[in-house]
């Protein structure tokens, strides 16, 4: 096994042990993104010189016996995250080049936590997009086959992970961005309850549903993952009271007993290949002592509706600040996606329509949340695919933004209720592309998910599973 | 549903192309007709929900702290004077 392809838990074991050290982890990382990154477009910049720096400073602290979560591991960033001295540019040609003078809180954590940064990855940009094809400096491919989209938002963060150009990445989520293109790459994807990792310093989508997640090889690299980035931060005040804990404390305690509902309106009109792992993957939840039971959740029809009211109304008010005075480049460089979401979420808001759109969507919204509320006070999580099919060919859905929107139509409703859910590899379609599965529980029980997510894994295997590069 | 392009281009402060408003015109309409499926609910009794973290009132202490310098404000801004950002004349 080559070193770029550890786990984060086996990284550091193995630099803690001295069998080799963070230099040469970095140097396996960034060989593999130069061998690849021509074939994928999964990296916007490489920080190769800072990321030899980090590591060599991190084998001095490992040789003197420091011990920090992520000392020497080599972490990709999606280009959403501010991060000081090094260009940040959304993948839009409004930021193209735009360095920030501060870190995002996730980056000054990860940092703080000993993580080496290799570089920057591409992502439809602002976040706009469910297949990678609307960044502004070229497409993400699907690293299980070039002719597939690796799924969006945060595409080039999947991608370097799932091809092992890094051990672990971060993301964004507001409406899927990481469960999606994390299923598309069978990799394991979080997107954390609102609010339970700060926002601050990320280029902000929709403030009131973007969630800040992670890529990982494993279940339990992301409950490592998970215990870095959570907490509360004074800089962004929708981030909630700090609850101490160790995610990876219950990891292993199984699923016995545990009760777990399947939705019914997330698994109608599925594409065959999707049913058919889904059902094989619900009788191993069975099989490991799960309790699986039948649950309504009745106004997830609604959510893609509220959830295209509600995000460009949000994106329309955060993009307004792009006046290419302070920073970047002028509003007639933004992309088409971008336009699109600016002018509908300009629309919904404005004199008129205000009622009609946007308050309508925000009483959805209730009704939404609702369902799952009162779900969660029956059964402990929910468990359904990340998208009713596998990834499409790159090009298939670009010139209809509507059928594009409807691909995340598995994926909102939790960013409309904040809860937390992880996407978890699940298997294969008949032409090899990667399937995945969503764990969805209540606010804050990400605990739980990482327990069914890590039970479901240790059975299953997948993610050793690698991609024919 | 028929959407005023050039109207909310201007309200966006987005310079569009003749064409694009004619490509966005019409995906725009089709979004807004599926949209509409919203009006199936009757939401008339219904509060909203603006924010789900159940936060209130998430207040600080109103101290200066440090922050960026004026050089590092204007790092990324290209047009500038005396190290003040440069607009153009808004009032004749």
């Amino acid at each position: 096994m080559n070193l770029n392809q550890l786990t984060i838990k086996d990284a550091k074991e193995g630099l803690k042990a001295k069998k080799f050290s963070s230099i040469e982890l970095t140097k396996a990382c960034i060989e593999q993104i130069k061998k690849y990154n021509k074939d994928l477009s999964a990296f916007i910049t490489i920080t190769e010189k800072e990321a030899l720096e980090s590591a060599k400073k991190a084998d001095e602290l490992i040789s003197n016996k420091q011990d920090l979560p992520f000392l020497g591991i080599p972490v990709a960033l999606k280009d959403l995250f501010s991060t000081k001295g090094i260009k940040t540019t959304a993948a839009s040609n409004v930021l193209k080049d735009y360095v920030p003078e501060y870190d995002a809180t996730v980056v000054r954590k990860l940092k703080d936590a000993g993580a080496v940064i290799v570089g920057k990855t591409n992502l439809d940009a602002w976040a706009h997009g469910s297949s990678g094809e609307n960044s502004d400096f070229g497409p993400t491919k699907n690293p299980w086959n070039k002719e597939y989209v690796p799924g969006g938002s945060s595409s080039g963060s999947a991608v370097s992970v799932a091809s092992d150009m890094c051990i672990a990445s971060t993301g964004t989520d507001t409406g899927g961005s990481i469960r999606l293109p994390a299923s598309f790459n069978n990799v394991v994807g979080l997107k954390p309850t609102y609010g339970r990792v700060s926002r601050y310093g990320i280029i902000a989508m929709a403030s009131s549903l973007d969630s800040i997640g992670h890529f990982t090889k494993t279940v339990e690299d992301s409950a490592l993952f998970f215990n870095v980035t959570a907490g509360k931060d004074i800089m962004d005040a929708t981030t909630l009271p700090d609850l101490t804990e160790d995610f990876t404390k219950n990891l292993d305690n199984g699923i016995k007993g545990l009760k777990i509902g399947i939705p019914k309106e997330f698994v109608s009109g599925l594409d065959e290949d999707v049913e058919i792992t889904f059902k094989q993957s619900y009788k191993i939840l069975e099989n490991l002592g799960a309790q699986i039971v039948d649950i309504k959740l009745p106004y997830t029809e609604y959510g893609i509706a509220a959830y295209y009211i509600i995000q460009p109304s949000e994106v329309s008010s955060n993009l307004a600040r792009y006046d290419g005075i302070r920073y970047g480049n002028k509003r007639s460089t933004f992309g088409d996606e971008a336009k699109r979401r600016i002018m509908l979420g300009t629309f919904t808001l404005s004199s008129g329509y205000y009622d009609a759109y946007y308050k309508k969507a925000m009483s959805i919204r209730t009704l939404i949340k609702k369902d799952f509320d009162d779900t969660f006070q029956k059964i402990d999580a929910l468990f359904s695919p990340v998208c009713s099919t596998p990834p499409w060919k790159l090009g298939e859905k670009i010139s209809d933004p509507l059928k594009m929107y409807l691909s995340d139509a598995l994926t909102v409703t939790a960013n409309i209720a904040g809860i937390p859910s992880l996407s978890v590899p699940a298997g294969f379609s008949s032409n090899d592309l990667p399937i995945g599965i969503q764990i969805m529980g209540k606010q804050l029980s990400e605990n739980i998910l990482f327990r069914i997510g890590n039970a479901f894994e240790k059975y299953t295997n997948f993610y050793k599973q690698k991609p024919k590069l | 549903m028929k959407i005023d392009v050039t109207h909310i281009a201007k309200l966006a402060d987005l310079p569009l192309a003749q064409s694009e408003k004619e490509k966005f015109g019409k995906q725009l309409s089709e979004i807004l007709s599926y949209i509409e499926k919203l009006k199936e609910v009757d939401t008339k009794k219904v509060e909203i929900t603006s924010q789900v973290t159940g936060l209130e009132n998430v207040t600080r202490e109103d101290e200066a702290k440090p922050s960026l310098s004026q050089n590092e404000a204007l790092s990324n801004a290209k047009s500038q004077h005396n190290g003040l950002f440069k607009v153009k004349a808004i009032l004749e």
